[in-house]
């Protein structure tokens, strides 16, 4: 009892006593000012980015834990790397116990706002945005948390990444709830990453709406466990603007959500309507490999209670057109390449098999027929993430 | 006049004969230990000129068989050890330095590189502090006069220009890195590590007795190992010169618990899984960094390798390194091309 008292007061101490917060202002010499205030932070300080337009020429970076970064809203307060001229992303935070909040990263020249192994971070009511639309000369991802155990991405906005709006990979316990992300290749992926709560989200305009994804030779690889629920995935038929080599090249235009090389992923009670080749698309990794980690095959998806509207009326892949000729005309909402155990459609739509075997077989030798992947027991749905209370009450 | 000058010889005779030069204040090793972060170099006292030419006792320069390119600049490397100390050595990865020491790198352009006698401008130096709580690493900017350096811990862009070896002018926005840019390449699972002192890397035959003598180093075996210089044909395989380069250039970030580590693509020396050396691995996180190409390196096709497309861009959102390149490396992006293209085609 006593030692809980001691580090109450020690909390006390370490957080409010000392907590400092530093105010920048937009204006000349932005970059030193910004980044010197980032560097000189102490555990438990504010920094204040002040109203204006911040016009810098390099990546600004956070290393110190426990450190907030609060601009006065996401239309106020604005990062400008339009004229940016070295660094790999507009901000890069890699210390834990990170808030960012109420602030606009705008035009960086390659990722948005990083954070790595960066654990407990929070980003709420940020806007990532690339302002001249859809771009290949965009940078990659808007909001981009890597290696980190648990995330909280909220009520933020990203728009124009040449990959993915949100993009989580290789990280445990995450929530991504609230945000609003268009014209993105993929509005929110997640990558080779345990246990994602994804609701509540405004996903449109995308070349494809939610992504679920793993890919081989990395070093976290495996991923399971993921709800995608109470999303509006909607009208999701950008053309695909992403640079060759990248896998969110090889998404068609018109997907909903994609699931792909997962296991115990959930996707209910969402809307998904309006999208060109599929509203649900659940498929293996069909690229080569080697690495004999890796599981390309997806297990234990399920898909049920969703609301379903119009779909497969203009399939943005090779033999697209002839496959919905061959079933009446337009594809069936709901795809599935045919591969993988413990697959679950209960939503009331039809779902096409391309009737594929192994992963990585030509689409030449699909067999494509209806299948029927109802079931009153599907896998059980993974838990509820839930978020250490600090991350919480850091934007209460 | 002639008054003067003689009054002027018998002081100088006076002083020199009755009392010498005394020598200089030894390297302030409280200073490299403390919590502070001194304002400006001189504080350290590692050399007894201002320009940083001339190294103090136990401040000592080295060089390395293939170092980091950085736009070009020379470099001037030294290493404090404090007196009675050593560092351990260590057969791979780099040496153990003890408390109290630092490394100390400056970073200039001579006016023309053609000229040999060319006045160097330092434009800044990095310093490495071997504190109880690990490494810090401090970039100081030099002022005009070159009298003294002054700590930028938010870093600062400066103009550089100066003429290149074919007698071309060269102008650049240099960059002096932030304090967290430092540990952006200096970073290993989130703390500050050396990354050029290694045994293999320092090893020219007789650097590493050399230092043993100076009593800077414990020991220096007969079989320590040994990477080539990059750039010499005659001191080892392309390959092995190709892994050198990538190593020193690319494997700070590019390793298990580098600030790449989310990549897949690991680089060190020793590394051996083709896929995470690149071989017909795919990008994962590279964006318009792909170049549109599938493989970090497609063998015998360096063409659609996106590991020298990057190294081969300026953008800033596609050039690699990330950090401290704003040219072209002509001579190292030849290296890695003849490495590419020599290499079977396993697909």
């Amino acid at each position: 009892m006593k030692s809980i008292a001691a580090m109450a007061a020690l909390l006390l101490a370490s957080t409010s006593a000392f907590a400092a917060v530093h105010t920048v202002e937009a204006g000349p010499n932005a970059q030193e000012r910004l980044q010197g205030a980032l560097i000189e932070a102490e555990p438990g300080d504010t920094i204040e980015i002040g109203a204006g337009r911040f016009e810098l020429t390099d990546g600004l970076s956070l290393d110190v834990d426990n450190v907030t970064v609060r601009g006065a809203g996401a239309g106020e307060s604005i990062l400008d790397f339009t004229n940016q001229v070295g660094a790999g992303e507009g901000l890069m935070v890699t210390s834990d116990d990170v808030v960012l909040r109420d602030f606009a990263v705008e035009n960086s020249r390659g990722d948005g706002i990083k954070s790595k192994e960066a654990d407990r971070i929070v980003y709420h009511g940020i806007r990532v945005e690339w302002t001249n639309g859809p771009d290949a000369n965009n940078g990659a991802y808007g909001i981009y948390p890597v290696e980190s155990t648990h995330v909280l991405v909220q009520r933020s906005q990203v728009i124009g990444a040449s990959d993915a709006g949100i993009y989580v990979g290789q990280s445990q316990q995450i929530i991504v709830r609230e945000n609003m992300v268009s014209q993105n290749v993929a509005g929110i992926e997640i990558e080779n990453s345990f246990n994602a709560d994804v609701f509540e989200n405004m996903v449109t305009q995308n070349t494809g709406g939610i992504l679920v994804f793993d890919l081989p030779n990395l070093p976290q690889m495996g991923g399971h466990s993921v709800r995608v629920f109470n999303n509006m995935i909607q009208d999701n038929n950008t053309a695909n603007f992403a640079p060759e080599g990248n896998i969110v090249a090889g998404v068609p235009a018109g997907t909903g959500v994609m699931v792909m090389a997962n296991r115990n992923v959930h996707v209910f009670e969402n809307v998904i309507q309006d999208h060109g080749t599929s509203n649900v698309m659940l498929v293996a990794y069909t690229e080569s490999f080697d690495d004999p980690n890796y599981e390309p095959t997806i297990r234990d998806v399920v898909v049920h209670s969703n609301v379903q509207g119009r779909a497969g009326y203009a399939p943005d892949f090779e033999g697209g057109e002839q496959l919905a000729a061959a079933v009446g005309g337009t594809l069936p909402p709901v795809l599935w390449d045919g591969i993988g155990t413990g697959i679950v459609v209960n939503d009331e739509v039809p779902v096409l098999t391309l009737g594929l075997t192994t992963p990585g077989q030509p689409l030449t030798q699909a067999q494509p027929s209806m299948a029927e992947l109802a079931s009153e027991t599907p896998a059980a749905s993974p838990e509820a993430v839930v978020l250490p209370e600090s991350m919480l009450a850091a934007i209460q | 006049m002639t008054r003067a000058l003689l009054a002027l010889f018998g002081w100088l005779a006076l002083v020199s004969a009755s009392a010498p030069v005394p020598a200089p204040a030894p390297v302030a090793t409280d200073v490299i230990m403390g919590d502070t972060l001194p304002r400006s170099l001189s504080e350290f006292r590692f050399f007894t000129d201002g320009i940083g030419q001339t190294p103090n006792a136990r401040v000592i320069g080295y060089d390395l068989n293939t170092p980091l390119f950085s736009d070009y600049a020379v470099k001037n490397r030294f290493v404090y050890v404090p007196e009675g100390q050593t560092a351990r050595y260590a057969e791979s990865g780099v040496l153990e330095f003890p408390v109290g020491s630092a490394l100390i790198k400056s970073f200039g352009y001579p006016a023309d590189f053609r000229d040999p006698d060319s006045p160097v401008r330092w434009i800044e130096t990095r310093v490495l502090l071997r504190r109880e709580s690990g490494w810090v690493a401090l970039p100081y900017i030099w002022n005009e006069d070159g009298t003294d350096a002054v700590l930028a811990r938010a870093g600062r862009r400066l103009p550089a220009s100066w003429i290149d070896m074919d007698g071309e002018t060269q102008e650049i926005s240099y960059r002096v890195p932030n304090q967290n840019q430092c540990k952006t390449c200096h970073a290993r699972d989130g703390e500050i590590a050396l990354i050029g002192p290694s045994a293999r890397n320092l090893n020219n035959g007789q650097r590493l007795a050399q230092w043993v003598d100076w009593g800077i180093l414990d020991r220096a075996p007969d079989n320590a190992p040994r990477v080539p210089r990059w750039d010499d044909e005659s001191d080892g395989t392309l390959d092995e010169r190709a892994r050198a380069y990538l190593d020193v250039n690319c494997a700070h970030c590019h390793n298990g618990s580098g600030s790449a580590s989310n990549s897949g693509l690991f680089l060190a020396y020793e590394e051996s899984n083709p896929v995470a050396r690149g071989i017909l691995k795919r990008p994962v996180a590279a964006g318009r960094g792909s170049g549109g190409f599938a493989f970090d390196i497609e063998p015998g096709h360096p063409q659609r390798s996106i590991l020298l497309f990057r190294m081969e861009a300026r953008d800033p959102g596609i050039a690699m390194p990330e950090l401290g390149r704003e040219l072209l490396h002509e001579e190292g992006i030849a290296l890695i091309r003849r490495y590419i293209a020599t290499m079977e085609n396993q697909g």
